[in-house]
């Protein structure tokens, strides 16, 4: 059951093989056997989870089942979720607890999903690795002593270790696809506004992307089919007819257009890494599809520009949380302005602080000019390199990451190293542009390597596709990591 | 050594939706704390901001108002402060492009039309309400306000004298309700100014110093506080001082203005575009929907009031004080004919506006309907009663008394118009009471006036006064 596919999980269910109440149980059995380990959970709610998936049985019963009804999901702790504890992987909202359902959790609930839990992260989503969380840094199953990278790590790692069939997490510079590339799992990142930003607590505003991880892109295009939808609640959210995703599966590759941009194989590249998206890109040429070279000529200036614009979107997102109406508050307040700098100072963490006071800065007056609006010229580049590359290509291949899992604590002194982390995975936020990490491969240490693809705006099915299809070839995505069993 | 006045006015008009800028919490004034704030309005972690269609309407109708432009693709954008009222550590406003630039407005004062130009009108969200009276070493936040829809209204620093500033805040207040945006209830809060005063010598061109006066919510205050801040500004100029680019307070009790910060303790707002919102993208089919959808406005009024009915500026003005009052006027006129239209005018202006005033009430609750009152020129018009019998007449329909004939008809009001009656009671006039008749031929004038009033005693006030004269004169020059 731990290792099924959420296709087999909902046939299983079908099928009375076992109810929803036994899969739940057992997912949070392999929660309690490993998370202490793992730290992948901020919030298990047993009892919560159970009703609902008494209430999935009872639907299924009834013959009213959707594809995922009954089924497990885990949600990153960045969705607000009624009656449950959000946090948002920090001590300020360390006794939040919500009084309403994000969007995306109305859709799951809608669909009959059962919320398995809360998954740990960086806080409020600032972070590579997963180890800014107040509730303590993940581990990554592969190896503990290594990060399963972030901010999504809690649900890269959950899925990993098979403690959830399927899980969510949201994406601003990289955070869906570099967890799963580090963690061995996959994800994906959808275009910007296809999913509701309503209830997931805001790092950066026009960045932000909720996205699906899962064990393959089979999965990924059902848990998307669910996640995806106009809400007008979401001024970003984008209305558009609603579309299957599992659609174009099967379709085969021949005459597919892989783009690679040589700006991704250049210096910073683990070689060990280089060498698995090389043997990825020769796999995807033998199933037919076509290699070629593009140019992405302003790619060296992606994380210059996110790391101007995120923070600035950051410093005002967070100013709400001020101690005044919810959250923690610092204790003792000599007045106001004091309130305010100690519930400040003490409910973020150092990484938080750092770019709210980033953010402040490049927002300030004079400085404006100089950088927030140079940043947002550099994005308009970024995203016409890629109208331009898609002009060739049909999707764009490279490496998730420069590197693979590393170790925790290595990078968290030197956070210029940390944000380089993000170098492949922040032009595709910058763009609004959907992609995908699927594993390809072993690296260093044994430890997974993520393959990261690019579509065009809404082109979620054809990236779909091409996972699927190279998934149906390898088995990257199947292999488990050992120790944990 | 003169000096001139230079004032400019930021209006905050308080926009009447049912619900908030980018909420759907209702905007009623008066519910207990708290009870309309919202996830939205409160902050919640996750939420996010709707812009209010309704709110962005009446943005356009007043920039088609005011002969502005109407930016097809404006910008909302975020102000950063902290404060325990403001839930979101940031008031969303606009900044760069807002909906509305430029346009007039023109006002009337003594000395005649005046043409001021609006700099711009932008959309914005109102702020919650802190409360320190209430609590002992606390304060109380209530978020019923926060996220209410304004528009701020800018004018260029074109006023030159309190008086000005008055005359535009008034014209401003009857064009907004009159086009329907905001209700226009100062006590509430949903038209209130803040007045940029500065004074120069007379024929400088740069301009002078100023200071911004907050939260003005009535039109006298308005006066007072520019004319206590010009006597203050000159004082310390002509004692060789200079003025501090400052925020004031204007204290009503003790008729003053007073420091509230200067610009070096200035925030800096970090304004940038909020990325939870969109552009604002006005449609050419949107934009001439709300064309069509306008009033005729007070300006237009007034010209064709004069142009075609012949009015004073002065009358003109008077009634277009409100589309209730104008719209009350040209509908009793459609009863009449146009030569009625000063009689008309001066009943409006005067008489019922007096009772308006006096019963509290606007004309939607008047007891008496356009073609009612129509009927009541009408009697005055033909003779049947004077106006002096009128205005009792008027009162009785408002009370539900019936139509003006009834009341004429019950209370035997009708003017007695036969000449032959009225002669006659001249005649006994004239014959009881020689002397003044003697003073008259004497050249004492006021003679007449009471021989004039000596026949209304007799016919109880009845005879028509135009033929008493003409009667007595008549007789009185044999």
């Amino acid at each position: 059951m731990l290792d099924a596919s959420l296709k087999e999980l909902a046939a299983g269910l079908a099928h009375r093989k076992f109810s929803s109440v036994e899969l739940t149980k057992a997912f949070l059995a392999r929660i309690e056997a490993l998370n202490g380990k793992l730290n992948a959970f901020i919030t298990i709610d047993s009892d919560k989870s159970l009703a609902q998936a008494r209430a999935a049985d009872a639907l299924i019963a009834k013959g009213a089942g959707q594809p995922l009804t009954g089924i497990p999901v885990a949600h990153k702790d960045i969705f607000v979720a009624r009656d449950w504890l959000t946090t948002c992987g920090s001590k300020i909202l360390s006794n939040f607890v919500s009084p309403y359902d994000a969007h995306l959790i109305e859709r799951f609930n809608a669909a009959g999903a059962v919320l398995l839990g809360k998954t740990n992260m960086d806080e409020f989503a600032m972070g590579s690795s997963s180890e800014s969380s107040f509730y303590g840094p993940v581990k990554n199953p592969w190896d503990a002593g290594c990060v399963p990278g972030g901010s999504s790590g809690g649900s890269a790692a959950a899925i990993a270790a098979r403690m959830a069939p399927a899980a969510t997490g949201t994406d601003t510079g990289g955070s869906i696809r570099q967890p799963a590339a580090l963690s061995g799992v996959s994800g994906l990142k959808p275009t910007y506004g296809l999913v509701s930003r309503y209830g997931m607590i805001a790092f950066a505003s026009s960045l932000d992307q909720a996205g699906p991880l899962a064990k393959s892109a089979e999965d990924l295009a059902l848990l998307l089919n669910v996640m995806a939808g106009f809400d007008a609640r979401d001024s970003t959210s984008i209305e558009r007819k609603p579309e299957d995703y599992s659609r174009e599966l099967a379709k085969p590759l021949a005459g597919l257009r892989v783009g690679v941009p040589k700006e991704h194989f250049g210096e910073g590249l683990a070689p060990d890494v280089g060498k698995a998206v090389e043997t990825a890109l020769a796999q995807l040429e033998k199933l037919g599809a076509k290699r070629v070279p593009i140019e992405l000529p302003n790619s060296h200036l992606s994380v210059p520009a996110y790391y101007v614009i995120a923070p600035a979107e950051a410093s005002s997102n967070l100013s709400r949380f001020d101690g005044a109406r919810y959250g923690y508050r610092a204790k003792d307040y000599k007045d106001l302005a004091d309130m305010y700098r100690r519930t400040r100072a003490e409910g973020f963490g150092a990484e938080v602080r750092r770019r709210i006071l980033i953010g402040t800065y490049v927002l300030s007056h004079g400085y404006y000019d100089a950088y927030y609006l140079k940043a947002q010229k550099i994005r308009r580049l970024i995203a016409n390199d890629f109208t331009g590359a898609f002009k060739r290509c049909d999707v764009v291949v490279g490496p998730t990451s420069p590197t693979v899992a590393f170790k925790i604590g290595a990078k968290t002194s030197d956070p210029v190293q940390m944000y380089l982390n993000d170098i492949y995975t922040i032009p595709a936020n910058l763009a609004g542009l959907p992609a995908a990490s699927v594993p390809c491969g072993f690296g260093a240490g044994g430890l997974p390597v993520g393959l990261h693809l690019v579509g065009n705006y809404f082109a979620e099915a054809r990236l779909l596709n091409v996972a699927h299809q190279y998934q149906r070839e390898t088995d990257w995505h199947a292999r488990q990591p050992a120790g944990i069993q | 050594m003169s000096w001139e006045i230079v004032i400019g006015l930021e209006t905050h008009a308080q926009l009447s939706t049912a619900s908030k800028m980018f909420s759907g919490s209702s905007t009623a004034f008066g519910a207990a704390p708290n009870t309309q704030a919202s996830a939205v309005d409160i902050a919640l972690p996750g939420v996010l901001p709707v812009a209010n269609r309704g709110a962005v309407e009446r943005a356009i109708r007043f920039g088609l108002a005011v002969g502005g432009t109407i930016n097809r693709r404006s910008v909302f954008a975020r102000k950063n402060y902290f404060y325990p009222d403001l839930p979101k550590g940031y008031q969303i406003s606009q900044y760069e492009l807002p909906i509305v630039q430029g346009g007039t407005i023109s006002i009337l004062t003594k000395a005649g039309e005046k043409s001021v130009s609006l700099t711009r009108a932008h959309l914005e969200e109102d702020a919650g309400k802190s409360l320190h009276e209430d609590f002992q070493g606390m304060s109380g936040i209530d978020l019923n306000r926060a996220g209410t829809p304004l528009l701020e209204i800018v004018s260029e620093p074109e006023m030159r004298s309190a008086e000005e500033a008055v005359a535009y805040a008034k014209t401003l207040h009857s064009l907004v309700r009159w086009i329907g945006i905001c209700d226009g209830n100062m006590q509430e809060g949903s038209f209130r100014c803040d007045a940029n005063v500065s004074v120069r010598r007379a024929g400088d061109t740069k301009l002078g110093t100023r200071a911004e006066i907050k939260n003005l919510n009535s039109f006298r205050f308005l006066e007072k506080a520019i004319e206590f801040e010009v006597k203050r500004q000159i004082e310390i100029l002509e004692n060789g001082g200079k003025i501090v680019q400052e925020t004031r307070l204007y204290d009503a009790e003790r008729d003053e203005t007073r420091s509230m910060r200067t610009k070096e303790d200035a925030q800096d707002y970090r304004y940038f575009p909020d990325p939870d919102l969109l552009p604002l993208e006005v449609s050419e089919d949107w934009l001439e929907r709300a064309r069509k959808a306008m009033p005729e406005l007070p300006q237009t009024k007034r010209d064709r009031y004069q142009r075609e009915l012949g009015l004073s500026a002065y009358d003109a003005n008077l009634l277009t004080e409100s589309l209730d009052k104008a719209s009350y006027f040209e509908n009793t006129l459609e009863f009449l004919d146009a030569t009625s239209a000063k009689t008309v005018a001066n009943w409006v202006n005067g008489e019922i506006s007096a009772l308006l005033n006096e019963r509290g009430v606007e004309f939607p609750q008047l007891l008496v309907p356009p073609k009612a009152f129509a009927e009541l020129v009408a009697r005055i018009r033909d003779g049947t009663i004077s106006a002096n019998t009128a205005k009792g007449v008027l009162h009785g329909m408002a009370d539900g008394e019936g139509t003006a004939d009834q009341i004429i008809e019950k209370r035997g009001l009708k003017q007695l118009s036969d000449s032959g009656a009225i002669e006659k009671i001249v005649d006994d006039v004239l014959a009881a009471n020689a002397r003044q008749v003697e003073d008259y031929r004497a050249g004492k004038d006021k003679a007449f006036n009471s021989l004039v009033g000596q026949v209304m005693k007799a016919t109880k006030g009845k005879a028509n006064p135009g033929q008493v004269n003409d009667i007595l004169r008549r007789k009185l020059a044999r």
